[in-house]
């Protein structure tokens, strides 16, 4: 698959397969558009040539209502969670009930206690997403993003500012959900560490490619620079510390003369 | 030569942008009927744009009704025909004044509010979040608002010219002294429905401006504090221009 805005490609023959019913993590230094790759896989934005394949549907080859309809069973947590913020906690979670359903109040008042519940904030049911800490909105999203009882859920950036406190949760959360709802969970992070933890599948990404693919532990054991690098963290390497830029020493001299 | 260029770029550009919004406003009618099916959210965004904006149109409509009782008392008097106060007041709110006036405060009281609300939405994700759902967020988000400001405007306008004629009234016959029933009587005698539905139609249409205006570039904001502010100001910018502009053609064609 290919991709390319305004002409600058950003995945130049990506080629990726997730694993029904596991976890599979996405990593990549800033900027290698693990982010864009989401709204491909979401079908936000379509691929300049190559196939998106989602539960066996070709994304481009999907009519807006269709891929509205394959929307229905995929969830997603943006990274700022994306709570709409003239609703309440409560609505926000129901929102997707009242516009899809015709359930009776009853049955979403239920179905959204049981979500909130499961993220263990019943109790803040009531509050209006301003009130919230950033990990609450996380987790409020990630109720929304159960709901409807998705098939696949995708984070973006779920660990993004939480305290460690926060991270934990989320962490158990993604794992729990995975397997007491049989989901499908695609994590795009670069926190290398908290993911390895629960994550069944690692894809690394950089310069628009899959650099490397594994388990979190065959991840460990990969001996190439980039994997290394971003691995272990270390500041220089394939991934450059330095933009690219003219001569150093030549543009300090150049700026004594210039006026 | 350069200029000439710059010219015809920037025309084309204006061209193509009427063109988006006349877009636009087609997908938004396309979606109207069903939007009305759920009357509860247009109810919630007349409250927001109308019910909210009602007091500046109201203090608003008051004081250029009471300077419209002075300058017009000042200027007939010299003719002697004071009595004709209450024909020139109500005729020129009603025709001109209720709909331009509120209009320019609607949109930089209403239209701000949503041009500033959608693009924070926009920058927020909450719109991506809205489609992720399977919402459709401009039949959800974007057709409520935008009918809940067409419907609002001829109110706000209805209601403006009322208390502007008030207001003219305070002036012209409690403090200047005109007749009070030559004041009423003639109103009545000089204004006629066809000048009540030149003021309906040109509100009507403002609002339809103003709203589409608004949620055209609250939506396609760039997603960032200085995206949200540029769309807040030209939301209040091309809104006071067109509707100027449309004064001037409505007036025309009701000539």
């Amino acid at each position: 698959m290919k991709y390319a805005v305004g002409g600058r490609p950003v995945f130049s023959g990506l080629d990726m397969e997730i694993l029904r019913g596991k976890v599979t993590a996405v990593m990549g230094p800033s900027g290698t558009g693990k982010t864009t790759l989401l709204r491909l896989i979401t079908g936000q934005v379509s691929a300049s040539s190559g196939s998106i394949k989602v539960a066996g549907q070709d994304l481009a080859k999907l009519r807006r209502a269709q891929l509205y309809e394959l929307r229905q069973r995929m969830g997603m947590l943006f990274q700022n969670g994306a709570l709409l913020t003239d609703l309440s906690v409560f609505e926000n979670v129901a929102f997707p009930l009242r516009e899809h359903t015709n359930l009776p109040e009853r049955l979403i008042r239920q179905l959204v206690l049981t979500k909130l519940q499961a993220v263990g904030l019943r109790g803040a049911a009531f509050l209006s997403p301003n009130e919230l800490s950033g990990g609450m909105v996380r987790r409020v999203a990630l109720a929304r993003a159960i709901v409807m009882d998705p098939e696949i859920l995708i984070y973006d950036e779920p660990f993004v500012g939480l305290d460690p406190i926060s991270m934990g949760v989320i962490l158990r959360l993604i794992r729990r959900l995975n397997d007491v709802l049989g989901l499908t969970s695609i994590v795009v992070s670069h926190d290398v560490k908290e993911i390895s933890s629960v994550a069944d599948a690692v894809f690394l990404l950089s310069g628009g490619k899959v650099v490397a693919r594994g388990t979190p532990s065959e991840m460990r054991a990969n001996s190439s620079e980039t994997v290394r690098q971003f691995v272990g963290g270390l500041p220089d390497g394939p991934v450059h510390f330095h933009y690219p830029a003219a001569d150093y020493f030549g543009e300090l001299l150049a700026a004594d003369e210039a006026p | 030569m350069k200029l000439f260029k710059e010219l015809g770029a920037n025309s084309v550009e204006a061209v193509e942008g009427l063109g988006a919004i006349v877009r636009f406003l087609l997908r938004l009618v396309v979606y109207t009927p069903r939007a009305l099916l759920r009357f509860d959210l247009i109810i919630q965004q007349i409250y927001n744009s109308g019910a909210l904006s009602l007091v500046i149109i109201m203090l608003s409509g008051l004081f250029v009704g009471m300077v419209l009782g002075l300058q017009g008392y000042q200027l007939l008097e010299r003719f002697g025909s004071e009595a004709s106060l209450g024909t020139a007041a109500a005729i020129g709110l009603v025709k001109e004044l209720g709909p331009v006036v509120t209009a320019l405060l609607f949109a930089g009281r209403a239209g701000t509010a949503l041009a500033a609300e959608l693009g924070l939405m926009r920058a927020t994700d909450q719109l991506s979040a809205m489609e992720m759902m399977a919402v459709d967020p401009i039949r959800r988000v974007v057709v409520p608002r935008f009918l809940g400001g067409v419907l609002t405007m001829p109110l706000l306008a209805a209601i403006f010219s009322l208390i502007g004629i008030y207001g003219a009234q305070l002036v012209g016959v409690q403090l200047m002294g005109v007749d009070a029933g030559s004041f009423w009587s003639q109103m009545q005698a000089g204004v006629s429905p066809s000048d009540v539905t030149e003021g309906i139609v040109k509100s009507c249409i403002f609002g339809v401006a103003c709203s589409l205006i608004a949620v055209y570039e609250g939506y396609y904001a760039t997603a960032t504090a200085e995206g949200v502010g540029r769309a807040t100001t030209r939301t209040v910018v091309t809104s006071a221009v067109v509707i100027l502009f449309l004064d001037y053609l409505l007036t025309a064609m009701f000539l």
